[in-house]
């Protein structure tokens, strides 16, 4: 890539810092040159968050149809999977499986939705409902 | 209180964190390609029976922590690297290390870093940082990301140090442990083992998701999505792909085009001319991975929706796996007249 090739789009990271690129000048010897975004780049981004939004919403609509629990909403609203839920709760992963059913995770004790309530930053009564 | 440390934006984290630490230690010759050309930082691994953020584990660059183990090695120097199941511990540990007036790398996780843009933070738990100071509360941060130094309170680094899921960083805390200088015979020695290494890994590594042959296995994997995936699918899979190799601060294949930049400050080192010829081979095939972004990008926004169109976006790969196989066949060649 040569230095005045180097895409001005606007871009995500471009909010914060411009990213540093490693160029060709003129006389084919390399240097640094900064963008502020690639448009490519920035569509790649917005497809992977279409799909964190497709997927809260499925999972919004799983716990509405009461086929899985409202942890499933919050951990999908989170970018979380089973592995890092577990991670950050310090449940074993069998267990945070089997609180995604409703009628399990009806029945958990006040202790265990703290954990939860903790993780996902909102009280206990709202872990209860996803809207 | 805040250390005379000379704050360096990198394209790459892991490079940047790198960089900064050896020229703090006294290593005047460190530029950011150096490093990666040093510790072999170009690869390509596609690893299909595990999924980041549902979608195809891609990687343009090697193993997180590699870049900063083997380029202190070959400089012969020495390394702490200390994992903690406390976050007490692992804060008390850098606060003295502060204290003595030095600074240390964290490995971290994006999802919770403050200063990052809402739209970068997934669950990535490989960035790395540089802490050089600390002001009450508050950590002043060198993000070799960042054009500035930025802070962070102890809570929220404690955080980032403790996040979890794949790759948790576990309070990671790395540094060069002795402040020394390095002659310009140990870089040109420090540049050969690179090469040699780099060589191997993208040439030679055994199996068939690896080093060259990676590519065309993904090549081939491309082609084969549209029919086994369906188009949705392949659209997440074909930006997944983008997006790991346009990684933050990488713009356009920019592995490639880092790895161009060491061949030619590898020449001033060892003035071997073929260097030069091989480093535009490099800057080309960067272009050409630019190019193949182009062309997934015109898939995943929808405008671009037959099998043929698949078949570019794998033929691209393919041309791409040849002409890097021969860069490092030559650079194979080559390493050997470098003494």
């Amino acid at each position: 890539m040569k230095k005045d090739e180097i895409p001005q789009d606007p871009g995500a990271l471009g909010k914060i810092a411009k990213e540093l690129s490693y160029v060709v000048d003129e006389n084919g010897n390399y240097t640094t040159g900064f963008s502020t975004g690639w448009e490519i780049k920035m569509k790649a981004l917005d497809v992977a968050w279409e799909n964190v939004e497709k997927r809260i919403a499925e999972a919004k609509q799983k716990v509405l149809n009461g086929e899985a629990s409202p942890l499933l909403y919050y951990m999908e609203l989170k970018l979380m999977d089973v592995e890092i839920v577990a991670g950050y709760t310090g449940f074993w992963k069998w267990q945070v499986k089997k609180h995604l059913k409703p009628e399990v995770f009806k029945k958990l004790p006040d202790r265990k939705l703290e954990k939860y309530a903790k993780l996902f930053e909102i009280s206990k009564e709202q872990l209860s409902q996803v809207s | 209180m805040q250390l005379d440390f000379n704050h360096i934006q990198a394209a790459h984290c892991e490079n940047g964190v790198t960089t900064s630490l050896l020229r703090h230690t006294g290593v005047q010759q460190i530029t950011e390609p150096l490093a990666f050309g040093i510790g072999s930082g170009l690869f390509f691994i596609y690893i299909p029976f595990l999924k980041v953020n549902n979608g195809p584990a891609i990687s343009f660059r090697t193993m997180p922590g590699m870049i900063f183990k083997r380029t202190c090695n070959s400089l012969d120097i020495p390394v702490f690297r200390k994992k903690f199941s406390s976050p007490e511990k692992a804060q008390q540990e850098l606060n003295e290390r502060l204290k003595a007036g030095q600074p240390a790398a964290c490995q971290v996780g994006v999802y919770y870093l403050t200063y990052f843009p809402k739209e970068y933070r997934f669950h990535f738990n490989a960035h790395n940082l540089i802490v050089v100071g600390k002001e009450g509360d508050n950590y002043i941060i060198s993000d070799p990301i960042m054009e500035t130094l930025v802070t962070m309170s102890s809570y929220e680094l404690e955080r980032v140090r403790f996040a979890k899921g794949p790759l948790a960083p576990r309070g990671q805390l790395y540094y060069p442990k002795e402040n020394r200088q390095v002659t310009d015979e140990q870089i040109k020695k420090a540049i050969v083992t690179g090469i040699k290494r780099n060589v191997r890994d993208m040439l030679r590594i055994p199996g068939n998701i690896a080093g060259i042959k990676g590519i065309r296995y993904t090549a081939k994997k491309i082609k084969g999505w549209k029919n086994k995936l369906g188009t949705e699918k392949s659209r997440s899979y074909l930006a997944q792909l983008v997006r790991m190799q346009e990684e933050i601060g990488t713009g356009g294949g920019g592995f490639r085009f880092i790895y161009g930049a060491f061949l030619q400050q590898a020449h001033t080192y060892h003035p071997v001319d073929e260097l030069i010829d091989i480093s535009k081979q490099f800057t080309y095939t960067g272009d050409l991975w630019r190019d193949a972004a182009i062309q997934a990008s015109g898939i995943y926004k929808g405008r671009l929706t037959e099998q043929s169109d698949y078949d570019m976006m794998g033929d691209y790969l393919l041309k791409i796996a040849d002409l890097e196989k021969k860069a490092f066949e030559d650079l194979s060649e080559v390493v050997k007249k470098m003494k």
